[in-house]
């Protein structure tokens, strides 16, 4: 009677029981490792916009304050895009002539908003406020990164629930002085002697998890 | 008996093998029934039926996912309706499987030899049935993997304080150590199979599933240390799983559910239900394939004991859950216990009492352990009183809370039975495959058993042979 299996069956059927396990584990770990790359979560993937407005630009060379443009930050769920009047305040002096800002001064002309392509968008399932987080000291860097730093806006976060967690169970870790909160430079280092446990208490800030604070 | 036993055409009541079976005898048989004798009319049919069913199934599932869990008869206050009765039922009927290969094993009750391999596939397939109605039943399927602990973006764990979460890893574990186990145990008779089968497809696929297994002395060795170590793996597993799922209930607050003698009388229900199942399915089987040699009357009787046995446990927890609806004087569980007896679903109460506890008691008798029709219907019997206790116990706490005013009643729609039916379909399709493609007896461990009696004299018992 012939053989049924050729020789190198052994080692291929050795190799396939050992492989069995790794294959499983190699799965399990591309999961794991794709769920988190920029290539799912888009951190730090640069989106194209209408017009290439540069952070590093306005907010590192010049200084503009955040609420400059954003201006429902500290009252609203949403911290709020600029008008086009917002940007002519300056532009309709500054850099006028520049082809930049064509659309921006077609924009005044037609009445159409200018359509920036949003950056950091949550889930609709997730409700989040821009103004508790700034009134209770956390401040824009924490979630936006350094923004100061972006010749073109990207996200410095996953935006996973798992990083809003990291920080909403151990806010101290974030919280800043109330007035430090816009700034884009500010870490709290020994120097400055800030106990974050006393900043937790001026902000009456304690650790928020219940399922009902974001998903209502 | 010694009368009955000469006249009939079987081994005397107390073997567990025909005297007379050689090693060469025993594996000729059940190999044949894979390899040389073909496929019966009958089983085209048989799985035709089976299998028609399942498509049913298949239709009921993909409505069920087009138009969601409104089109059962689930709604407030029944939230729990069929999906988890048949859930718990087929878990149930799980059990046995594990407690013939595994505790039986270790007892060193040889008679379960001849009974383990199918029931521990009936107890694969059950699992695979059970395993489908949480799926469903949680309306969002593709959300299934929310009860499992794995490390989510979410930062968050499932709770792990629930009782559902327990049982997807108890039935998880479940399913997996009697996979192994099932398998382990077929790997020397794939060898058979593989040696005996003439077509080179047919040998190259047991040849492959057999694993290189050559019978070497090392081989043996390692394979028994694996099957004794599985067994003691799976042991714990008989009484931690259908405790786990009574704890979906036990641990709840609802009268009628909140009971501390849940866990026990679900264990023995379970076996209790496992073993109807293996006689109905086994008593069709050796008069098909003509086995009354190797499943022997003293089979179905031992099995029928097993039987009584559970069904007494599982009648004395109905005992102690009424007992102690009385004793504890708390006004809703009395009047549960009442609702339940004379309420709306007073009908299948009864059914279920009649079922479980009056008939089987039946059984005490010799002469109805030794009647193989009568012990078909007393399974099948015993089978629906099962069903029927899961759905008293769902539907009767839930329909009737302590406030009048949100009461209301179950009924079952169509696809509710459908998918139930679909379930059956899906059952005996994969119990019909597993008959065709595998040995339905471990040929190895037969072997064995023929082995040890081959010194025990067979005269005392020649007089009974045909």
């Amino acid at each position: 009677m012939p053989q049924i299996f050729h020789p190198s069956m052994n080692t291929i059927s050795r190799l396939s029981i050992f492989g069995f396990v790794f294959i499983l584990i190699l799965i399990g770990f591309i999961g794991w490792a794709l769920a988190r790359s920029p290539y799912q979560t888009g951190q730090g993937v640069v989106r194209p916009q209408p017009i290439p407005f540069s952070h590093e630009h306005h907010v590192g060379d010049l200084g503009i304050d955040c609420r400059f443009c954003h201006d429902t930050v500290e009252t609203h769920a949403s911290a709020g895009m600029p008008s086009t009047e917002v940007c002519l305040n300056c532009h309709s002096v500054l850099f006028r002539d520049s082809p930049i800002l064509a659309q921006v001064h077609e924009s005044q002309r037609n009445g159409t908003p200018i359509m920036w392509t949003r950056v950091h968008d949550l889930a609709d399932y997730v409700y989040f406020h821009h103004g508790v987080h700034i009134n209770a000291g956390i401040g824009c860097t924490s979630c936006h990164g350094k923004i100061d730093e972006m010749p073109l806006a990207y996200r410095a976060e996953t935006l996973h629930m798992e990083w809003c967690l990291d920080c909403h169970r151990n806010p101290e870790q974030h919280v800043r002085p109330r007035d430090a909160v816009f700034d884009p430079h500010w870490v709290n280092t020994e120097a400055k002697e800030i106990d974050p446990e006393l900043l937790l208490k001026a902000h009456d800030l304690q650790s928020r998890t219940q399922c009902s604070y974001c998903h209502r | 008996m010694s009368t009955e036993g000469k006249t009939a055409e079987q081994p005397p009541r107390s073997a567990i093998l025909r005297p007379g079976e050689t090693i060469g005898s025993v594996t000729d048989q059940i190999s044949s029934i894979v390899l040389t004798r073909g496929t019966p009319r009958g089983w085209y049919l048989a799985l035709a039926f089976s299998f028609s069913l399942l498509m049913l199934l298949l239709l009921s599932v993909t409505v069920l996912f087009a138009r969601g869990i409104g089109i059962w008869g689930v709604n407030q206050p029944v939230g729990w309706g069929f999906a988890i009765v048949n859930f718990v039922w087929w878990v149930g009927i799980g059990h046995a499987g594990t407690l013939i290969s595994a505790i039986l094993l270790l007892l060193r009750q040889e008679w379960r030899t001849s009974i383990n391999r199918f029931a521990e596939a009936m107890t694969l397939f059950a699992v695979a049935c059970a395993g489908l109605f949480p799926l469903l039943h949680v309306g969002r399927p593709w959300l299934i993997y929310y009860f499992f602990p794995f490390p989510a973006t979410t930062g968050m764990w499932p709770q792990f304080r629930s009782p559902l979460m327990w049982d997807a890893v108890a039935v998880g574990t479940y399913a997996t150590v009697s996979l192994m186990f099932w398998y382990v145990g077929l790997i020397p008779d794939l060898a058979t199979l593989r040696d005996r089968a003439k077509h080179t497809i047919t040998r190259a696929i047991y040849g492959t599933l057999a694993m290189g297994w050559r019978g070497s002395a090392i081989h043996w060795e390692r394979y028994h240390q694996a099957y004794v170590l599985l067994a003691a793996l799976a042991t714990p597993l008989v009484i931690s799983v259908h405790t786990i799922v009574s704890f979906d209930f036990a641990v709840s607050i609802i009268p009628g559910w909140h009971t501390t003698v849940f866990p026990p009388y679900f264990v023995a229900g379970a076996i209790y239900s496992g073993f109807a199942m293996v006689l109905t399915l086994s008593i069709p089987l050796r008069a098909i394939y003509g086995l009354q040699n190797l499943i022997t009357a003293k089979h179905l009787d031992n099995m029928a004991k097993v039987m009584l046995l559970s069904g007494l446990i599982v009648a004395y927890g109905y005992l102690m859950e009424h007992f102690v609806a009385w004793y504890g004087g708390h006004d809703a569980e009395l009047f549960m216990l009442l609702n339940r007896m004379f309420g709306p679903y007073r009908m299948s109460y009864w059914a279920l009492i009649a079922c479980n506890v009056a008939i089987p008691q039946l059984l005490w008798f010799r002469r109805v352990r030794a009647n193989v029709p009568l012990l078909f219907v007393l399974s099948i019997i015993v089978n629906i009183g099962m069903w029927l206790e899961r759905y008293v116990i769902v539907i009767t706490s839930l329909h009737r809370d302590a406030l009048p005013s949100s009461w209301g009643n179950y009924t079952a729609t169509f696809w509710d039975w459908s998918t139930y039916l679909g379930t059956i379909g899906l059952f005996l399709t994969l119990l019909f495959l597993f008959v065709r493609v595998l040995p339905v007896i471990s040929i190895s461990e037969m072997r064995e058993l023929v082995e040890e009696h081959a010194d025990e004299p067979a005269a005392k018992s020649e007089g009974s042979q045909t």
